[in-house]
């Protein structure tokens, strides 16, 4: 029931969504096809002719109507720079992207776990985290990417500055050395955000009574850390880390175009360059409703994992 | 207010740098060390030094007379967007906390809606579309920001809603608009300071994001998102034209943040407050 519940949730969502992108593009100057305008080569009846083929002609109501409708049954359309479909363009650029965002989340829930529970357990780590942790939700990313850059690429010549591999190909080793930077870019704001969570989470664990009632027991303080007071703040933290994906979209846009990584983030910056509106807008839907399965994920599995969250009816 | 400072000695330090900014952008035309516009042809893309403390950019311009202008830019883009995005956020929240029901629903639906689609490219396009300029920037920068704030609102609302003063309140025959107005949102205040401090560091950051893929503030006004925009190319031979402007957005942002957390310690700074 719940799970039923929470998918119709969905489709509203993505219908408001889905209006705010519409409307987006075509309050556009000139619409959609403000790119041609202002080409001295395209004569105002091709305009026209665009106009009537593309139904730019017909009322908005209309126009959104059939523009929805064709995307929730995947006709997404042809890209305006290069005129292939809309999908192939967006599927060829996710493997690369899901690597990169894959590798960082990870390396960003191992870095948060440690400094997290440290910071939560040792007052010393605490201080000196804190101000690390602000530190890094405060850094502007593409800042941060092109100092990394000019330190580690330009300067020290110990890591490629930009790509996802050497022309001439290159190995495993290659491969990981044009990780590297941009992972740690990617990784670095989520792992602050998270630590704190975690100790913010891991603080309110420790102050149960159960904790209490543990210690009486003997229980030694890395064993209450660990198992006790860990074990309660990780189901917030995984949902928190799942919730992180819709910020995680716009670091990638921000990281993939600081190191020219061939990801569905630097599609959108090219495409956004070209006014590509169809494939913009395919983008904004795709990662809205990333975030929105994701969410429905972290919900799912907090609903099945927590007894507390059910609701009396469906027992 | 000394006895304000006592009890939150951690936000004196980012309060004083703060403060220093603000005054320093405030009165940029007279402690500038150079007129915004001067060139000094002799010292085209100079390093540091004794003349240009922070260096030249490609016209001679000194760097730190344009990251003083800059500043005027990016912190009133940051404090008015913020300003939106808290009388937006408390609007919503006040009123999904208070009427509760359908109203709520359907408020938080939105809000939902709000947040799941990628907040830094909606704005891209955004900007892209309307061809930005300062006040364009403010509002659209504004109107993505507020859900934060409506969220921690709302929840803050709904819980002082439920308190025993605001049931003997309505007794004594109060109206809505003056229970919401004279008995709940005093009790938000702290909260609202917290989410306005967090939105103008969240403000800035995202003007500088938009300068920097040149959707943002355009030349020749200065903003220190597009002067990292125009120093990116130069990174490896000027490094300086990028360094300092990321510096000191780097810099306010985290004064923003450490600000809000010591002043609110009970507010982590969560991380779906970011960006």
């Amino acid at each position: 029931m719940f799970v039923i519940r929470r998918v119709a949730q969905i489709i509203p969502l993505l219908i408001v969504v889905s209006l705010l992108v519409f409307g987006l593009i075509h309050a556009a100057p000139g619409g959609p096809l403000s790119l041609y305008l202002d080409n001295p080569n395209v004569r105002p009846q091709d305009i026209e002719r665009l106009r009537r083929q593309m139904g730019l002609d017909q009322s908005l109501v209309a126009q959104y109507v059939s523009w929805a409708t064709a995307f929730a049954r995947g006709e997404w359309g042809f890209s305006y720079a290069d005129g292939r479909p809309v999908a192939a363009r967006i599927l060829e650029r996710v493997p690369a992207t899901l690597q990169l965002i894959g590798i960082s989340t990870l390396l960003a829930v191992v870095v948060s776990l440690v400094v997290g529970v440290a910071s939560a357990v040792r007052r010393g780590v605490d201080r000196a985290a804190t101000i690390a942790t602000v530190a890094g939700i405060s850094l502007p990313v593409f800042w941060f990417g092109l100092v990394l850059q000019l330190l580690f690429a330009n300067t020290l010549h110990w890591l490629p500055s930009s790509g996802r591999a050497s022309f001439a190909g290159g190995g495993l080793g290659d491969r990981v050395a044009h990780l590297v930077l941009p992972v740690i870019v990617l990784a670095a704001a989520h792992a602050a955000g998270w630590s704190r969570y975690l100790r913010s989470s891991m603080r309110g664990a420790l102050e149960q009574p159960f904790i209490a009632a543990a210690r009486a027991r003997g229980v030694s303080d890395a064993r209450l850390a660990t198992r006790h007071a860990l074990r309660n703040a990780l189901l917030p933290f995984a949902t928190v880390v799942l919730l992180d994906a819709s910020i995680m979209a716009s670091g990638a846009v921000v990281t993939e175009s600081v190191f020219a990584w061939p990801g569905v983030g630097s599609l959108f910056t090219e495409a956004l360059a070209k006014r590509d509106y169809t494939v913009l807008m395919a983008f904004l839907m795709c990662g809205s409703a990333a975030v929105a399965l994701l969410s429905l994920v972290a919900d799912v599995a907090v609903h099945a994992l927590d007894p507390r969250t059910r609701e009396v009816a469906s027992l | 207010m000394g006895a304000l400072l006592r009890r939150h000695r951690a936000a004196v330090v980012p309060g004083a740098i703060l403060a220093a900014l603000l005054v320093l952008a405030v009165l940029a035309p007279l402690v500038a060390p150079y007129a915004f516009d001067a060139l000094d042809l002799a010292r085209r893309r100079g390093a540091p030094s004794l003349h240009h403390l922070l260096g030249t950019d490609e016209l001679g311009r000194d760097l730190l007379t344009r990251i003083l202008y800059g500043a005027r830019i990016s912190l009133a883009i940051g404090l008015v967007s913020a300003a939106l995005s808290a009388a937006i956020g408390v609007t919503v929240g006040a009123a999904a906390g208070f009427a509760g029901g359908i109203v709520d629903a359907a408020l938080m639906r939105f809000t939902d809606a709000m947040l799941s689609v990628p907040r830094l490219p909606l704005l891209m396009i955004a900007a892209a579309v309307l061809e930005p300029s300062v006040p364009v920037l403010i509002a659209l920068v504004g109107l993505v920001g507020w859900m934060e704030t409506a969220r921690v609102v709302r929840a803050e609302v709904q819980s002082i809603a439920a308190r025993d003063f605001v049931t003997a309140a309505r007794a004594t025959g109060a109206r809505t608009p003056r229970i919401v107005l004279r008995h709940i949102l005093p009790g938000v205040v702290p909260t609202i300071a917290v989410a306005l401090t967090l939105a103008v560091g969240r403000g800035i950051l995202l003007e500088s994001a938009l300068s920097f893929f040149g959707v943002g503030v355009q030349p020749p006004t200065a903003s220190w998102g597009n002067m990292l925009y125009q120093a990116q190319t130069t990174m490896s031979t000027e490094p300086w034209l990028g360094i300092f402007p990321g510096a000191f957005i780097f810099l306010t942002v985290l004064c923003c943040n450490l600000l809000a957390t010591a002043v609110e310690p009970r507010v982590a700074v969560s991380p779906s407050t970011r960006r």
